[in-house]
């Protein structure tokens, strides 16, 4: 809660403190009067404090303003784009957690060997190929050349009355994924590896026991806890991250949002995206942590 | 009497970057069924790299293991060092088992203790889950663990120093195995809880006629415990005898350095024994000659130029020396 | 225990490892530095990327086969030579105003450069101080320190960044403030657990027994200890910042669209990436390079920096 009230507070420093926000809503051409105008009437001339006070209250009764270009309220907006994103972030963190965990294993347990090589080239993989690079290319090459995906938008089939994005999901989550792949990748390698020269291990093995209990209870169990916290802070880079993919793709997103928010200078609705981004990346970590403590038992009983 | 465990010439080296490290040369020994084998030496000496070799135990891609180490009991004659991993795992855990020094270190954190003591049970013996529990639960009671039902699905955390070391030894037995080999357990523990788990592992080996090798490097715990002491030394076994024979009359001059490091009952709570002048030898070359010759005091030519045969002293009683110690001259044989 | 012993003599025996002993002077230990980087091929590989970058962007004038900002209509939408049509005029074709990608690509490195080395600069030296604050005093100043630390580091970065570019208007400078004061927790917090651990291990208050002043104390015993990490860090922060700055200028939030930078033209090539795909391929692959090299000189130094590592390295 604390917390809460921390970022709430951050969002509007920043945005008082940084820089005059009616700049960022009027054009380059407006007159001083103007700005002093639209500054008057949007209450900006008064103590900061006031106005923290006032946009606390407002927030707190769900008012976060009104998007100037669509005008209407932009919480409303902004809640209306949250499920797209969590889907995508969502089927990317799926592929993200399937492949890169996957190789991360593999390499993990086989040191030096080339399926090792293949864990530790897709990490440096994934941080050296951006995200908003790697969608242009998928979209030239699997969509131009080949034509296996359309070049943009979330297309959906019913389901039982839902909604679900087709195949028009697959790239725009795979180019999301990459980056998390590699992380993944990475961490579960040395994860496995640490825990292989664990002494339990040896325990386990002087028990007698087969490999796959071995992996299963010992090796895997272990390399898992730490995992949890990675994979809550890659959700974070996700959710981040679809800036870039909803913009190139058109996916109906936050991130798509915010970009058109700020290229249209729509205040308010950049503020509300980026306060209910923030909210879902911290909502995570709260997640990430009850998880954790569930998953591990030596903090559990502590 | 036929040994359980007949050990010979038991070579193990680990390749590093460095070169290679020759841990154990040449040890041979035996163990004969329900005795107490106590194995000394200062750290570094190859004691625990000996047992991990002759269960399989060591890292596969850098270590080089070569000897025979024949397991016989009821039924059972292998030769443990030819046997794939596939094979190891139906003695390993059920006819031989390992308890290591550092418990905590030992158990796996995120599943109960119960678990790790059923484990070996449905693994070897083919309980389903509800007998290996019942089973789980006398086996707590029996190394004196109280509250068993509550104990069983704790964490290895939750435990004291003493009860983990006490489920260890639960794990290690829960299959009646022939051999229990204990890698320095209470070395890590309070004087106090030392006593009580000693007092414990007697009682077992007892109660179930395990044979036991006991690796210490505290001397003071041997003389109590062990029926027959094997002395190492740079990854060399110097000296074996019957545990009183030993004290009267060590015939290694590293053995005798040793015994005259014990701490007497006078000085009881002083720990460090070893006193002897110098440092272990370097492990990165094969032996060619004794490998204590850097720190002995009788020392003479021959001492660097081969390594000693082992000599039999008395019946049960090698040692591997040029020098006569009880006569104070070089053998006659040289 | 026993183990690590057998290490130590196999490192020592090799003669290739930095002693942790104060008194070798600074020549051997780059000497040292520098031979291990030979061993290390991918580490050499990093830096060679690292160097020609900057290379790149001091001589960029005399690099550049053109001009990178004139246009030439009649010269527009060539592709690169390898293609069909394509020329030796302009080996990585023209955009859609004409203008020469290679040349820009080479001045855009000027702006990587510049915000990555800039913005890094600004970080570790204010995180540095921040830090060295926080975990010497302790107390309160170091609650009140960590508290807004963390929170910064919850919020989720891009995002973050993206808001304040956007009030903040396109500019270098504030670019390089923005990137520069945003990175700031990131360097307070490793100063910080790096001090701590050094407080824990005794050497902070060995230095305070024989009587050391505050400043020798910090210079001479934590600062030494707290370069290693710090400057591994950077090289993987200032790869961090390359790749943010180039995801604002696609967003159009970073310099002004009429420098040449490769943000600015991925953001460019988007509009015409079905017709003139090469528009975007290639500032891409600059990117991708410029992340290769960093990110493995980046893994070396952490390996070589960290005591531990270097002990377990061949
Ligand atoms: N995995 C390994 N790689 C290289 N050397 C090892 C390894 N394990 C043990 N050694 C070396 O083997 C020697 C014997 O070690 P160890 O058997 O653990 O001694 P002890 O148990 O008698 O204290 C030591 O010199 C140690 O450095
Ligand atoms: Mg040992």
């Amino acid at each position: 809660m604390a917390l809460l009230l921390g970022v709430l507070f951050m969002v509007f420093i920043l945005l008082h403190i940084t820089g005059d926000p009616v700049s960022l809503m009027v054009s380059r051409h407006a007159s001083p009067a103007e700005i002093e105008a639209l500054r008057e009437e949007l209450g900006f001339n008064r103590p900061l404090m006031v106005q923290f006070a006032d946009f606390l209250t407002d927030a707190v009764q769900g008012d976060f303003g009104r998007s100037f270009r669509y005008r209407q309220p932009a919480m409303g907006l902004v809640l209306e784009r949250i499920p797209a994103t969590i889907e995508l972030a969502s089927a990317a963190l799926l592929m993200a957690i399937l492949m890169g965990v996957t190789i991360g294993i593999l390499g993990g347990s086989n040191p030096n060997t080339i399926l090792d090589s293949l864990a530790r080239g897709l990490g440096l993989l994934g941080q050296t190929i951006p995200t908003f690079w790697l969608g242009l290319i998928l979209i030239i090459i699997f969509s131009l050349h080949l034509g296996w995906f359309p070049t943009y938008g979330r297309n959906t089939f019913v389901l039982f009355g839902m909604h679900l994005p087709d195949k028009s999901i697959i790239l725009p989550a795979f180019a999301l994924s990459l980056f998390t792949t590699g992380q993944l990748a990475r961490f579960t390698r040395s994860a496995v590896l640490e825990v292989m020269n664990e002494e339990y291990v040896t325990t386990a093995r002087s028990k007698g026991l087969g490999k796959m209990r071995i992996y299963s209870r010992y090796i895997l169990k272990n390399s898992a806890i730490p995992l949890i916290s990675i994979i809550g802070v890659q959700f974070s880079y996700l959710l981040s991250g679809s800036i870039y993919i909803e913009t190139i793709f058109s996916w109906p997103g936050l991130g798509n949002l915010l970009a058109e928010a700020v290229s249209t200078r729509d205040f308010f609705l950049v503020q509300a995206t980026a306060f209910f981004t923030s909210l879902v990346v911290i909502g995570l970590h709260l997640v990430t942590d009850l998880i954790y403590m569930l998953v591990d038992p030596r903090i559990r009983y502590r | 009497m036929k040994p359980i465990l007949a050990v010979e010439k038991l070579n193990t080296r680990f390749e590093t970057f460095a070169g290679s490290v020759y841990a154990v040369n040449d040890i041979n020994f035996e163990l004969f069924p329900g005795e107490i084998l106590a194995v000394v030496g200062e750290s570094g000496s190859g004691k625990s790299v000996t047992m991990l070799s002759l269960l399989g135990l060591l890292p596969g891609s850098s270590s080089r293991v070569s000897g025979r180490a024949q397991f016989s009991t009821a039924g059972i004659d292998v030769d443990l060092l030819s046997l794939s991993k596939s094979e190891l795992n139906r003695y390993r855990g059920n006819h031989i088992s390992l308890i290591f020094q550092d418990a905590l270190r030992s158990l796996n954190p995120v599943t109960t203790v119960g678990e790790q003591i059923s484990e070996s049970l449905i693994t070897h013996l083919g309980y389903n889950k509800k007998k290996a529990r019942r089973h789980a639960l006398e086996l707590l009671e029996l190394v004196g663990i109280s509250q068993p039902d509550k104990r069983y699905s704790s964490y290895p955390h939750m435990f004291s120093g003493g009860m983990r070391q006490r489920a260890m030894i639960a794990i290690a037995i829960s299959c009646k195995p022939e051999i229990l080999i204990a890698d320095e357990p209470t070395t890590a523990l309070d004087v106090t809880i030392q006593s009580q788990i000693l007092e414990l592992a007697r009682r077992l080996q007892r109660e179930l006629g395990m044979a036991v090798i006991w690796i210490t490097h505290d001397l003071g715990v041997v003389a109590g415990l062990a029926d027959r002491v094997l002395v190492m030394y740079g990854g060399t076994a110097v000296e074996i005898a019957p545990v009183d024979e030993l004290y009267e009359n060590p015939r290694h001059p590293y053995t005798e350095g040793l015994l005259g490091a014990i701490p007497s009952i006078a000085n009881k709570g002083i720990k460090r024994l070893v006193s002897i002048d110098g440092s272990p030898p370097d492990l990165f070359q094969a032996p060619r000659h004794c490998q204590f010759v850097w720190r002995c005091p009788y020392a003479f030519e021959p001492c660097w130029q081969n390594i000693p045969q082992n000599y039999e002293i008395n019946k049960g009683h090698y040692s591997k020396c040029f020098y006569d110690l009880q006569n104070n001259r070089p053998r006659t044989e040289v | 225990m026993e183990k690590e012993n057998g290490d130590i003599t196999n490192n020592n025996s090799t003669g290739l490892i930095v002693d942790e002993q104060e008194d070798r002077s600074i020549r051997k230990k780059i000497q040292d530095l520098w031979r291990l980087l030979w061993r290390d091929k991918s580490g050499l590989l990093g830096l060679t990327i690292f160097l020609i970058l900057v290379f790149a962007a001091i001589f960029a004038p005399m690099l550049s086969p053109h001009d990178p900002l004139q246009q030439n209509l009649i010269m527009s939408r060539q592709p690169p030579i390898w293609a069909e049509g394509g020329t030796t005029e302009h080996i990585l074709g023209t955009d859609n105003l004409g203008r020469d990608i290679f040349s820009r690509i080479i001045y855009g490195t000027r702006v990587s450069i510049m915000v990555g080395f800039l913005g890094v600069s600004m970080a570790f030296s204010l995180g540095m101080m921040i830090g060295l604050v926080a975990g010497y005093k302790g107390g309160t100043v170091d609650n009140v320190i960590m508290t807004l630390t963390n929170m910064v580091l919850s919020l989720p970065y891009l995002v973050f960044v993206v808001f304040i570019a956007a009030i903040l208007g396109n500019s270098l400078l504030n670019v390089i403030l923005i990137f520069g004061f945003t990175d700031i927790p990131i360097f307070v917090r490793v100063t910080r657990g790096e001090v701590l651990r050094l407080r824990e291990e005794g050497y902070i208050e060995a230095a305070m027994s024989i009587g050391q002043k505050t400043p020798v104390i910090i210079f001479k015993h934590i600062m030494p200890n707290l370069l290693g990490p710090l400057i591994t860090l950077a090289t993987f922060e200032m790869s961090a910042m390359i790749f943010y700055e180039a995801g604002l200028g696609f967003l159009g939030l970073s310099v002004p669209p009429t420098v040449p930078s490769w943000g600015n033209m991925l953001a460019e090539g988007r509009q015409y990436l079905t017709i003139y795909p090469w528009m975007s391929i290639y500032p891409g692959l600059a990117i991708v390079l410029t992340g290769f090299g960093m990110n493995l000189f980046g893994d070396w130094l952490r390996d070589v920096m960290d005591p531990r590592m270097r002990l377990m390295k061949k």
